[in-house]
């Protein structure tokens, strides 16, 4: 039972990202994506991470993809007819990146590295990762929030009205 | 799993399914009756006694319209958009306990589920708006997406509060923990975690989504016969939820001396959704600014100071 609905999403979220690729519409390309994510979402689920899977819908799929169709829905962006040339001139850097992860995947499925030891799924309750959150890893979350303090000053500033 | 449990979380889930939708329905008569009670009318009164058919008599009209899809929208978004809206809404009561046992599911991250699921809710609205392909919706389905963004903040902060106080993000854990209830001790935590709820289901004076003076009705104009039905049903269904989480998260669930705890957690429930319908008679609709900035300059700063003084008073007084 497990690994049917292990499989499916799995399958679920790759058809999804391809199906991105392959629609018109931003707004139906911006959907998939969000199918995708919850995909992924209950991925997390099934490996034992409740905290991260919950996180994921709220923030990737809730907020995050929520911004992104307003935006599409203010710019009122249409499916475009005429054909992007296929392989501009931005691409050779992305692809020598995503060419880098496949051979890492191809190594980690063929096996080329030793089994883990044990098999089982251990389940991370949230209180776990709070604690690993704010006890090894303290410096870590204090850079990211200032960080994000800077993002923060640095969106009013642009969007300031000019009365300065 | 045996086929006679697998048959028997069915009809569980079933019933609790049907209960749902009838609870729902009664609403929307009960809101009627008291709105009419509240402005001196006398409301619906016709079907059957004291008119309480009047959902069914409701429910038969809108089901026999014609389905009918205006050839400008987009077809497909067009017909999933107002499905969402009550699916997250009924999929969240799967976590929420009514009684010592009474619970369909009992996860350790229930809290967050049900955030989760809030937030997907705006898609419904959103999609809604913009499937049907003209102005008013779309205006409507904007200012959703913001308002709902807006005020989801808040409310999650103003939940840790709770969080803290139980420590768990398991309702049933967060009820077991409440021999006071929390409202005592999270008063600004309860108000600010209403006023969002009234906000998230779009109802005045929140409703700017659906002003009907400025914006016809919002992202639902488009829609008409049972798929404008589900939207509707899609609202109730929220109310009726934000009404039972306040009940679980901040007064106290089930318990209560004498009566059985199921008849606690409907008391405390009827209290809030009637609280909802006064609200909604009595206040007058916000303008958009004041709206936004009454979510981002007032609720969040203070749900914000009423996490960082009950996470100060919990360092000293709870230890561990």
């Amino acid at each position: 039972m497990y690994e049917i609905i292990f499989y499916l999403t799995a399958a679920v979220t790759v058809l999804a990202a391809g199906s991105i690729l392959i629609v018109r519409n931003p707004i139906h390309a911006a959907l998939y994506l969000v199918i995708a994510l919850l995909a992924l979402a209950l991925l997390f689920f099934l490996l034992g991470a409740p905290l991260l899977a919950a996180l994921q819908v709220m923030i990737y799929a809730g907020a995050i993809m929520v911004l992104f169709l307003f935006l599409i829905m203010v710019m009122n962006l249409r499916p475009t007819q005429e054909q992007l040339p296929f392989l501009s001139a931005g691409w050779k850097v992305p692809a020598f990146l995503a060419l880098i992860l496949w051979l890492e995947l191809l190594v980690l499925f063929f096996g080329l590295l030793p089994e883990p030891a044990d098999e089982t799924i251990t389940v991370i309750e949230p209180k776990v990762v709070g604690e690993s959150l704010f006890g090894p890893y303290l410096l870590v979350v204090e850079a990211a929030a200032i960080l994000l303090l800077a993002a923060l000053i640095a969106v009013l500033y642009l969007s300031r009205k000019k009365r300065l | 799993m045996t086929i006679t449990q697998w048959l028997f979380a069915f009809s569980i889930l079933l019933l609790v399914l049907l209960s749902l939708f009838l609870i729902a329905a009664f609403m929307v008569y009960a809101e009627r009756r008291v709105l009419a009670l509240l402005q001196d009318r006398l409301g619906p009164n016709r079907a059957g006694p004291f008119g309480l058919l009047q959902p069914v008599a409701d429910l038969l009209k809108l089901i026999t319209k014609e389905h009918f899809i205006p050839p400008f929208a987009d077809r497909s978004i067009y017909t999933i958009a107002p499905i969402i809206v009550p699916f997250t809404a009924l999929l969240s009561f799967a976590v929420v306990p009514v009684d010592d046992d009474w619970w369909l599911a009992d996860i350790n991250i229930a809290l967050l589920f049900v955030l989760a699921l809030s937030s997907l809710r705006v898609y419904g609205i959103m999609l809604g708006g913009w499937a049907s392909n003209s102005k008013y919706p779309l205006f409507g389905g904007l200012r959703s997406a913001a308002q709902m963004i807006s005020y989801e903040l808040p409310m999650g902060l103003a939940l840790m509060g709770v969080v803290m106080l139980s420590g768990s993000f398991s309702l049933v854990d967060i009820v077991a923990a409440q021999s006071l209830p929390f409202i005592f001790l999270q008063p600004i935590g309860f108000f600010i975690f209403l006023i969002c709820g009234i906000a998230e289901t779009n109802r005045l004076p929140f409703d700017l989504p659906e002003a009907e003076n400025e914006l016809a009705a919002g992202y639902s104009t488009e829609y008409g016969g049972i798929q404008f039905a589900l939207f509707f049903l899609g609202e109730y269904i929220g109310v009726l939820l934000i009404a039972a989480l306040a009940t679980v998260l901040f007064l106290g669930g089930w318990h209560g001396p004498w009566l059985p705890g199921v008849c606690w957690f409907a008391i405390k429930m009827l209290i809030l959704i009637l609280l909802f319908f006064w609200l909604r008679t009595s206040m007058p609709r916000l303008r958009y600014d004041q709206l936004m900035s009454f979510g981002w300059k007032l609720l969040l700063p203070a749900a914000l100071i009423n996490l960082m003084i009950t996470a100060v008073i919990g360092l000293f007084w709870i230890k561990g």
